[in-house]
């Protein structure tokens, strides 16, 4: 129940967004948890976004992962 | 998101897996406890216990928010809709068992009980038929706690209240570290409840309780670095707080989030299913919100509830202490269709994880 999905910002409108699950289809979010702006990617959970999610944070995920499977490797 | 394939690309599955071998220790048992729903179904489901060593057992805690509410709380929603209020609930919740009715069977009795997809859906309902009564039962950890304090804090018709079943994570893991035999190596922390808590709160556990512990996201290669991140504290005998899931969790949290949950409820004792009281771990809506607190409006107040049916081993299977294939219930007596138990109910339920997984695999 704790799931959550990404979904980008198409349009804001006050605590409302439209936002796009990834199937071109616009749901309607609430979006008062965060500040987050059109075009950002936001976590939704039961219709609220809670967390906005940075592509820089993406990328640093994936570098965790390579720094840590390089270790070892020498 | 095309990085997406990259937290589920077979290969890099398996370089982890092979590294976790290099780390895991040579004998001995390993034993580290997730507590969440989704991390269980991302484990069955991509079948990941299969790649790790034989001594390296990872083991699902009280990770399901709907399987851990008390009979009481819903015998209180099911007296509510016997009263005539409208109770709204997500599906999950539905068919989770009270002492005498679930919510459906009192739907089927002629209660007005309707599923929503998110608690606004209820609000919207509530101003519609302004000549009703309108209850949401809010079911949920940290996750979902802040989306209720949003609306119990916003701008709410008089006809809408809320029963209130949230309950906190932190407190459910100490817990665990209590139960003697379980004797738990390290935790895989949930990364939605952290994204709304942030790492702080988990700091009790690596500082006083020694315990390594890694936030992990929902992806099969995050669960799988969570481990191999795990397994190398352990053979460094170490003890850390680790975040594999800085894409989402940052180590505040949400802060406005955490805000909004301060500003709405107050901490206070709740009862788990299958586990009892536990002090300072479930919500309550502050005073100053009473008119929108059901037990309050409505003088609903359950305090004992039958929370496990006979032959029934949920209260085993939420702390971790048996898989559920050891129920002598399960996919017998208990299965999807008929659930005997909550763990069987919602599709976070270990249970119900295993029947969909476990079972189709067999
Ligand atoms: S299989 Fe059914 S009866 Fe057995 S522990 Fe799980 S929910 Fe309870």
């Amino acid at each position: 129940m704790c799931l959550a999905i990404p979904a980008k910002i198409m349009s804001l409108d006050g605590a409302k967004a439209h936002v796009d699950f990834g199937q071109g289809v616009l749901r309607e979010v609430n979006v008062s948890l965060v500040e987050a702006k059109v075009g950002e990617y936001v976590l939704v959970h039961a219709g609220y976004a809670i967390q906005v999610l940075e592509e820089k944070e993406a990328l640093e995920t994936l570098s965790l992962w390579n720094d840590v499977l390089a270790a070892g490797q020498e | 998101m095309s990085d997406n394939l990259r937290f589920r690309n077979p290969e890099l599955a398996h370089s982890i897996a092979e590294k976790i071998k290099t780390v895991a220790p040579k004998k001995g048992m390993v034993k580290f406890c997730h507590v969440c729903g989704t991390h269980e179904w991302t484990i069955t489901h991509y079948g990941l216990r299969s790649l790790l060593p034989e001594n390296v057992e990872v083991i699902a805690g009280p990770g399901c928010p709907v399987c851990i509410v008390p009979a009481a709380e819903i015998d209180e929603a099911v007296q509510l809709a016997q009263k005539g209020v409208v109770i709204t609930c997500f599906g999950d919740v539905l068919r989770v068992p009270g002492s005498q009715s679930s919510l459906l069977e009192a739907k089927a009795a002629g209660a007005d009980v309707r599923i929503v997809y998110a608690v606004s859906d209820a609000v919207e309902m509530a101003k519609h038929e302004p000549t009703k009564q309108f209850v949401f039962h809010a079911v949920g950890f940290e996750t979902t706690a802040p989306i209720t304090a949003v609306e119990a804090l916003g701008d709410l018709p008089k006809n809408f209240s809320f029963l209130v079943s949230h309950r906190l994570i932190p407190p459910a893991m100490e817990l665990l570290l209590g139960v003697g035999d379980l004797q738990i190596d390290g935790f895989i922390a949930p990364g939605h409840v952290s994204a709304i808590i942030g790492l702080k709160p988990y700091e009790l556990f690596t500082r006083v309780y020694r315990m390594p512990t890694v936030v992990a996201g929902f992806e099969p290669n995050d669960v799988l670095m969570s481990i191999y991140m795990l397994l190398k504290q352990v053979s460094e005998h170490d003890a850390q707080l680790e975040n594999e899931y800085s894409r989402v969790v940052k180590p505040e949290g949400n802060p406005k989030a955490i805000e909004m949950m301060k500003k709405a409820f107050t901490v206070t004792a709740g009862n788990w299913r299958g586990i009892g009281r536990l002090p300072d771990s479930a919500l309550q809506l502050r005073p100053s919100l009473a008119q929108f607190d059901a037990r309050e409006k409505f003088d609903v107040h359950v305090t004992e509830g039958k929370d496990i049916n006979f032959g029934c081993e949920c209260h085993l299977v939420i702390i971790g202490k048996i898989k559920p294939d050891k129920c002598p219930l399960f996919m017998k007596a208990c299965t999807p269709a008929k659930p005997v138990g909550a763990c069987m109910v919602s599709s976070e339920g270990t249970c119900r994880v295993w029947a969909k997984n476990v079972a189709a695999q067999a």
